[in-house]
């Protein structure tokens, strides 16, 4: 049935039957087997109908994929590309750094304690559903157009979000492992450290990763508000001069950098906190 | 083999037999308004398998997480070995329902936790450890992971865990009833084995009529609503005959079927 299905390729291997159908057999195999296929296909999908849109055109402003990727190549090569990531990787990194270790602790403090929740709670919850953007301009006149005005964008875009977390991780630990360790007369750290702390670390890292994605969106938002540095000068600039193609390129590249991001924070959690993910 | 009347224990509170290790005395439990057990009075003897026996909503679990001391009383007293405890302690240890068992650890490191949290060195908290998962069944198992295991072989995992802090109570709540059929006849079997080896006092929290009079010196019935003591039973199984002697002896059914008149009228 497979043969009648593609009697072409019988002739073209040479007329070997159970020869004739390996490729398109090895091909539907990797496609059953392998994830890595129906990424690569998505992707394909994606930029090819980018491509068509940008053929037709949809706007005078909007590059094909080919002009795009020719861009951010050229934008590699030239040496504007990586000193623009330096850049703007300063205040995320700080704001990151500063959002993890603080959101977490105070997270997992809030999960412990009843009291610490009734303090906190509130203001993370309001400061989740703001509007950060319309806060960003009151930054600035505090703090002007510097690093610290930059990296406090960071910080209330990603804050709130992994303090809720942490808080939510710690709060839906499975009280039946508590009480496990409270028979083995576990003392209240051990709880914590051994039971609490680790049974918390998959929604720990979810959080982490919303907030990272946060911290992204807020240094863009800092480089495109404030003032245009890094990665958010280069797309004001490009656009300034009708540059399109540039101007996304430096768009799909931040977007690229963040899921890469991402997607290594994934990889970190299962391949060196969650032992029994590894093995399946 | 067995007694075909089984003895009824007339005493059901004060009368202290010398050898009780655990003593409940007066227990009562409130939830806001709901009263979840009332007035208990029950004396576990030493070396014997007790056995909690009643409808759901009767508090038999509340009864065994009170005596581990995981669940506070609103009134009453706990004694084990004489002394009035309020709080887990060494004397006992709880096998859990849902296993309990950490997704993240080995069999090996799940079996030695309660070692860990004492702070029993590594060599030798993993030589206990070993020793009790070859006495499960589980001998080879030590690396894997809780997903890997079956059911079954998950609440041995926690069995093992309960022997291996040597504490002369084992409270188990409801331990095989996320268990199949079949491997729960196995476990109740093996269950049998390690009661004559490791000579325990064992509290057993169970729903399955046939499961309590099986593996049990006594039974104490408690009915709902709120939960009180309604009945012991003393079944007097001779446990030297094979399982599946016993499980077709007469005497067996007979208790089987008292329990059973017993119980109906709760049933819905």
């Amino acid at each position: 049935m497979h043969m009648a299905a593609t009697p072409h390729k019988v002739s073209a291997t040479g007329g070997a039957g159970s020869g004739s159908s390996t490729i398109v057999e090895t091909l539907a195999e990797f496609a059953r087997r392998r994830k890595s296929f129906w990424v690569v296909l998505s992707l394909a999908i994606l930029f090819t109908a980018w491509e068509i849109a940008g053929r037709v055109p949809i706007s005078f402003a909007f590059p094909t994929f080919l002009e795009t990727f020719a861009a951010l190549i050229e934008m590699t090569l030239d040496g504007t590309l990586l000193p623009a990531y330096a850049i703007t990787f300063q205040p995320l990194l700080i704001g990151v750094a500063v959002s993890a270790v603080l959101g977490i602790g105070l997270g997992i403090a809030m999960g412990l304690s009843d009291k610490a929740e009734w303090l906190l709670a509130p203001v993370f919850i309001v400061l989740q559903a703001a509007p950060m953007a319309a806060l960003v301009p009151l930054v600035t006149f505090v703090y002007g157009i510097g690093l610290v005005a930059k990296t406090l964008a960071v910080i209330m875009l990603a804050l709130p979000v992994i303090v809720l977390n942490s808080y939510k991780a710690v709060r839906h630990v499975n009280p039946s492992l508590v009480d496990m360790c409270r028979s083995f007369q576990g003392t209240r750290l051990q709880q914590i450290f051994k039971i609490i702390i680790p049974d918390a670390t998959p929604v720990l890292f979810a959080g982490l990763r919303l907030g990272i994605a946060a911290g992204f969106i807020g240094v863009m938002l800092a480089e495109l508000l404030i003032t245009p540095t890094g990665i958010g000068d280069l797309i004001t600039y490009h656009r300034s001069i009708a540059n399109y193609a540039h101007m996304y390129a430096a768009v799909a590249s931040i977007i690229a950098v963040s899921t890469i991001t991402l997607a290594v924070l994934q990889y970190v959690e299962v391949r060196f906190l969650r032992p029994e993910k590894r093995r399946k | 083999m067995a007694n075909p009347m089984p003895a009824r224990a007339a005493e059901q509170s004060g009368t202290a037999t010398s050898d009780a290790i655990v003593e409940v005395r007066d227990i009562c439990k409130r939830y806001g308004d709901i009263e979840a057990l009332r007035g208990i009075n029950l004396e576990f003897e030493r070396g014997k398998l007790t056995t909690l026996l009643g409808p759901s909503g009767c508090g038999k679990t509340t009864l065994l997480k009170i005596i581990a001391g995981l669940v506070p009383a609103t009134s009453g007293q706990i004694r084990i070995n004489g002394k009035v405890v309020t709080g887990p302690g060494p004397e006992r240890a709880f096998v859990f329902q849902d296993f309990a068992l950490m997704p993240w650890a080995t069999v090996l490191r799940n079996v030695s936790f309660g070692l860990e949290l004492k702070g029993v060195p590594q060599a030798e908290r993993h030589r206990i450890a070993k020793h009790y998962i070859s006495e499960v069944g589980l001998s080879g198992f030590e690396e894997k992971y809780p997903h890997e295991l079956s059911g079954g072989m998950r609440q041995r995992v926690g069995i093992a865990r309960a022997f291996s802090v040597n504490a002369d109570v084992l409270l188990l709540d409801e331990p095989f009833s996320a268990v199949d059929e079949q491997n729960r006849r196995k476990f109740q079997e093996d269950l049998l084995q390690l009661v004559e080896k490791e000579r325990k006092t064992f509290l057993f929290v169970t729903h399955s009529i046939e499961e309590a009079v099986y593996v049990s010196d006594r039974i104490v019935l408690l009915s709902p609503r709120p939960g009180r003591v309604s009945q012991i039973i003393e079944p007097n199984i001779d446990r030297s005959a094979a399982p599946d002697v016993i499980r077709r002896d007469k005497g067996y059914l007979d208790v089987v079927e008292e329990i059973w008149q017993g119980l109906r009228q709760y049933a819905e």
